[in-house]
């Protein structure tokens, strides 16, 4: 029984948190920066005309359309090619990191959008300037009404973030395959691989659920 | 003292004030009565500098409102505003609505800012409310926090826009009490409203609109019970 269902050796273990943690860390940085860049765009977007619109729009459409795997081998052989060495860390956090801006620029986009332009200016009548309503008003509000969204969006990123293995960043699926192939046993470390996602993703999504019922009162 | 004289505003085509002029002493309450679409609202918004206008010129305590050398945001604070929809900030408490402004404008320190913004939740009847969300509170209490939250920057003149129009009828009266509980304080108030009996019984004058003009104005019992324009006789006669 035991040797069937700890078919690894203890020595693996080191192995498999580097693959762990190289999961956790790619996911983090791009869910950090696609957060923040994704902000920005936002912003930009929902403060600016029809014709800054359509360009951006375009390119966050393309980024959005095209999936993330072609993105990553397109990107990584791209600069390959040109010569610029990059090591797989790095490539797949850029794409990782846009290819999420893409998203939370949509999400926050909204957010700032949904809060009503006479609740501005009512902040405005009381004095406040340009920046201190964004800041004090549109900001907190904007932000609380899409954080269910934006939780969906880290969260699809963090299992996104399996595909950044085809460019040979060794993260939790590619530490696997690796074990696998050594191994014979499919099965066993896919369970564990997938129940580490879960662990991950769950806590996570039911308190998304928590605070979208708390704030739908 | 509030001056507008021959104030003109278009939006587009649209002429909405043609050439309305007007003078509000400190302490004079004034109410606004007319159709929907005659202006109302836009000469509030015109006071305050939310909306440009296109000639003429509104003077506020010798500051001109509209002169590009005007800090707006610094003006505001003298002029407070309220609306027909109460514009509740969600995401704070009901103290802190009123504390915010205080604190971030005036540069108040928090506990300066949270002592006068107690003082007008109190001051209005909302001093059991102060950690409250304000989405939990009825429209009458969330007007008046939108009272205090104007009040707490201690404006000398203040403007009411249709502050009952979006109330419950069994809220009104809440409402309409603290409006007049400020004119008896010696507040300046401007009060576009549809409460006839309240422009009657609280306002110095009033003033009828009629397609972005002001066709009658005079004291208040007179213009409602005796108006002598055959436009304010009809506009009266329909909302009776
Ligand atoms: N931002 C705007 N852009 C274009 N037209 C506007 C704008 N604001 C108001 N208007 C128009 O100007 C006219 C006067 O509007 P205003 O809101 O001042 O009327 P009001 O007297 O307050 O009416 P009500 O009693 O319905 O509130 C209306 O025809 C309205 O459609
Ligand atoms: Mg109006």
């Amino acid at each position: 029984m035991n040797s069937l269902f700890t078919p690894l050796s203890w020595n693996d273990t080191g192995f498999i948190l580097t693959g762990v943690m190289n999961t956790v860390t790619i996911s983090v940085l791009a869910i950090v920066l696609g957060t923040v860049l994704g902000l920005i765009v936002g912003f930009i977007r929902a403060e600016s005309n029809k014709l800054v619109n359509m360009l951006f729009g375009g390119l966050l459409d393309v980024l959005r359309s095209v999936p993330l795997i072609i993105q990553l081998v397109l990107f990584s052989t791209f600069v390959g090619a040109a010569g610029i060495p990059l090591d797989p860390f790095v490539a797949g956090s850029i794409v990782l990191s846009l290819y999420t801006m893409a998203f939370m620029s949509e999400v926050f986009r909204s957010g700032f959008e949904s809060v009503p332009v006479s609740m501005q200016t009512a902040a405005r009548s009381l004095g406040m300037n340009h920046w201190q309503t964004i800041y004090h008003i549109r900001l907190p509000i904007g932000l609380r009404a899409v954080f269910p969204s934006w939780l969906g969006v880290a969260l699809s990123v963090i299992k996104d973030s399996a595909l950044v293995s085809v460019i040979g960043y060794m993260e939790l699926l590619r530490t696997s395959e690796q074990l696998i192939s050594r191994t014979q046993q499919p099965l066993e470390i896919l369970i564990g691989v997938g129940i580490f996602y879960f662990i991950i993703s769950y806590p996570l999504s039911s308190y998304g659920r928590y605070v979208e019922r708390k704030m739908a009162i | 003292m509030i001056s507008i004289q021959n104030v003109h505003k278009s939006f587009g085509d649209l002429e909405v004030l043609k050439g309305v002029s007007l003078d509000v002493a400190n302490g004079e309450v004034l109410s606004i009565i007319g159709g929907s679409g005659s202006g109302k609202s836009t000469l509030l918004y015109c006071i305050n500098a939310i909306e440009a206008i296109h000639k003429g010129k509104i003077i506020v305590d010798d500051v001109d409102v509209h002169s590009k050398d005007t800090n707006k945001d610094k003006l505001r604070q003298k002029l407070g505003m309220v609306f027909q929809q109460w514009n509740s900030f969600p995401h704070l408490t009901v103290l802190e609505n009123a504390a915010l402004a205080p604190r971030i404008v005036k540069k108040m320190s928090k506990d300066e800012a949270i002592e006068i913004a107690k003082k007008e939740l109190e001051h209005v009847g909302l001093g059991d409310k102060f950690d409250v969300y304000p989405t939990k509170m009825s429209g009458g209490q969330q007007q008046r926090l939108a009272i205090a939250r104007a009040l707490a920057m201690k404006p000398d003149y203040m403007l009411f826009d249709e502050v009952t129009s979006a109330l419950d009828p069994e809220l009104v009266g809440e409402v309409l009490d603290t409006l007049r509980l400020l004119a008896d304080e010696g507040m300046t108030m401007i009060c576009v409203t549809h409460e006839m009996g309240f422009a009657r019984d609280v306002s110095d004058r009033v003033a009828y609109f009629h397609q972005g003009v002001i066709a009658e104005i005079g004291e208040a019992k007179q213009v409602i019970t005796d108006p002598q324009n055959p436009l304010t006789q009809k506009f009266l006669s329909k909302v009776r």
